[in-house]
């Protein structure tokens, strides 16, 4: 495996709602740690509300985090907000996001929406930004007409290759693509996601897929990580996560999944994840331990061996 | 299965006044459901899948008509009846449950008092509504049924908000629910765990089920029968086999394909293009200019219906006597083979 290019250790974030006596934290990502490689795509998975989100928010500073240290290809980018720190993380960060509807200024076209990475980059002459606007338009598959255009002129599938475009115009070395074909339909989500592999490829892009359609990530991603209620659970090659899941969890998130064979489904047996029935954690605490072949589970001691035995 | 039909859509034809002309949303649509069986319907947005079923309930929008068809039901045409017919029709026959159950729900009612409210029309007094819609929230899975009667929608999950609007839909008592992507917004876990329980309260009530949906896994797992709507028309129609297993039309195989499972490898074939405007349908097969295998009469003619088995309809010039033989994409063979495969473990 090449070298790692996103170190995530100990990352925390919480949301405190209230104040005083009223005041509750929601521990929405609970120390978790992983790595990306270079030029790899890293997926993670979990249901909504698992923290997958903010753990993407929190990487690139939409959130602040609470606890824990990120790196990137070796400098430190979760401490404090400096001018020097932000133009870093924006010039090898970007991100996509889930709804092209909302994430698109109505009120700017095409053109400024694109360019401005390129404008807050210094590139000032307008017939230059034009150019590279209008190369990166073809590049995802849109014409130079598109430029002068509004958002709401668009279909979604167009909406997310405008998002794609103004994340990739600064030439990222990494993208945090969080849930970018969940709003689009099954014909139009399988044209995202292949201009998202060739865009990974001639650029040798490195990229953290949120998603919550398993399907999509096990397609999309070399590795994976499985969340639940703020925690990393388990992580491993995407094959390897399939055909030996070891946590619980992931193993009821696998059988939850309907696949479009009506001879199976009949057949289908799907797990119950209880956390309080599936693990005794009142003796051995749990923590991440490597299964080896970069496979790693959140687990305790006893469960550790379990894993093993079962995995030889 | 027993095979009565109890409700018939005979060539539906829906169109909406806009204000850029008349748009076709559902283009001549047949379709019978019978009693006690799963029938879906599968498309993408913009399909007609979801027009075709408010006309079914009798909920369209003020600015759409129906131009042609009959919705046949008891002896009834849906498609002509008026609104007091209709309202004894409504949730009493007809049951409905909707995409997002938290805007299907009043936020400022008691969840007790929504599903009451439909026994108390139905003419039971105070304590038997209570007592009945007590055993229904029992029915559907919610936990702690004293408590829940009397609390708020926002304090629940999506997926038990969901489960309660099944409650409210199985409190009239119909003999058809229709489920309009009622797992779409939820996690995959809960989503299994709500098609069971759809699949349960109808094998336990007999109830025929409508179920409409994007989702092609989905429908494996739920439909007995399947029709494949696209621009407004039904292409292709058959049981859940046919359609998966042995699909002839273009626009199923390439739904199909472009649909990753987890075994899939290599390139996504997707659909290129998008679907066509309704307000100037494109003449022959609406699908043609998307589809690798159009022939030259797609662009021309509307492709008739071709009859495949007693089950088994589609759309499509390809099979046409004269037409060139074509064969189903490589992969798509590939992957049927394997999930053919697959299930011999189970025989």
């Amino acid at each position: 495996m090449s070298d790692v290019l996103l170190h995530v250790e100990h990352l925390s974030h919480s949301f405190v709602n209230g104040h005083g006596s009223r005041k509750q934290v929601i521990k929405a990502v609970d120390d978790v740690s992983f790595d990306v490689h270079a030029a790899e795509t890293f997926g993670l998975v979990g249901e909504s509300g698992c923290g997958k989100t903010t753990t993407g928010r929190t990487i690139i500073r939409l959130y602040e985090p609470s606890a824990g240290k990120v790196t990137f290809d070796g400098r430190e980018i979760s401490g404090p907000m400096t001018r020097d720190l932000r133009k870093y993380l924006s010039n090898n960060l970007a991100m996509i996001f889930q709804d092209p509807i909302e994430s698109l200024n109505p009120r700017m076209t095409i053109e400024e929406i694109v360019g401005e990475g390129l404008k807050l980059r210094g590139v000032t002459n307008k017939s230059e930004r034009h150019v590279q606007v209008v190369e990166m338009l073809h590049r995802v598959g849109l014409t130079e007409e598109h430029a002068s255009r509004y958002p709401h002129e668009f279909s979604g599938g167009q909406r997310q290759r405008i998002g794609i475009a103004r994340a990739m115009i600064v030439h990222p070395r990494m993208i945090i693509a969080d849930e970018p074909v969940s709003a689009l339909d099954v014909s139009i989500q399988a044209q995202v996601i292949n201009l998202l592999n060739d865009l990974k490829q001639e650029m040798g892009l490195t990229i953290l897929f949120i998603a919550h359609n398993l399907s999509v990530v096990k397609y999309f991603s070399d590795r994976i990580g499985v969340m639940y209620y703020g925690k990393l659970v388990e992580v491993a090659n995407s094959d390897d996560l399939y055909l030996h899941p070891m946590h619980p969890y992931t193993r009821a998130l696998l059988s939850a999944i309907p696949e479009p064979n009506p001879l199976t489904e009949r057949h289908r047996v799907r797990i119950d994840y209880d956390p309080e029935r599936d693990h005794d954690y009142s003796k051995e605490k749990p923590e991440m331990r490597d299964l080896g072949n970069g496979h790693s589970l959140y687990c305790s001691e006893t469960e550790y061996e379990k894993a093993l035995k079962e995995l030889d | 299965m027993a095979n009565d039909t109890i409700l018939s859509v005979n060539d539906l034809r829906i169109s909406f006044r806009t204000v850029n002309g008349i748009v076709q949303a559902v283009r001549g649509v047949s379709f019978d459901l019978h009693r006690g069986e799963t029938v879906a319907i599968v498309g993408e947005s913009g399909s007609g899948k979801s027009v075709t079923m408010k006309a079914l309930m009798g909920i369209l929008p003020p600015n759409a008509f129906i131009e042609e068809g009959s919705i046949l039901y008891n002896g009834m045409d849906l498609a002509r009846a008026d609104e007091k017919t209709m309202h004894q029709i409504r949730g009493k026959r007809i049951g409905l449950i909707f995409q997002d159950p938290l805007s299907a729900l009043n936020p400022i009612m008691r969840v007790g008092r929504q599903i009451t409210e439909v026994l108390r029309k139905r003419g039971l007094n105070k304590a038997e509504a209570r007592a009945r819609a007590l055993e229904l929230i029992k029915a559907v899975g919610i936990p702690n049924p004293e408590r829940s009667f009397s609390a708020y929608p926002f304090q629940f999950s999506g997926g038990m908000r969901q489960r309660i609007v099944i409650a409210i839909a199985l409190a009239g008592d119909p003999e058809i629910l229709i489920c309009d992507e009622p797992t779409t917004a939820l996690d995959v876990t809960v989503q299994a765990k709500i098609l069971d329980l759809i699949n349960q309260i109808r094998e336990e009530r007999g109830l025929s089920v409508i179920f409409i949906t994007h989702d092609l896994g989905v429908v494996a797992n739920m439909a007995d029968r399947v029709n494949v709507m696209y621009a407004g028309k039904i292409v292709e129609a058959g049981t859940s086999e046919e359609i998966f297993l042995r699909p002839v039309h273009p626009y199923t195989w390439a739904l199909l394909e472009s649909m990753p499972d987890l075994q899939t490898r290599g390139r996504l074939q997707a659909i290129p293009g998008a679907p066509p405007n309704m307000l100037a349908p494109p003449q022959g097969d609406a699908f043609a200019p998307r589809s690798r295998y159009a022939l030259k009469i797609d662009y021309e003619k509307e492709p008739p219906t071709f009859k495949l088995s007693p089950t088994h309809t589609a759309a499509t010039w390809l099979l046409h006597p004269m037409a060139p033989k074509m064969e189903m994409p490589a992969s798509l063979k590939e992957r049927i083979a394997r999930m053919r495969k697959e299930a011999e473990k189970y025989v």
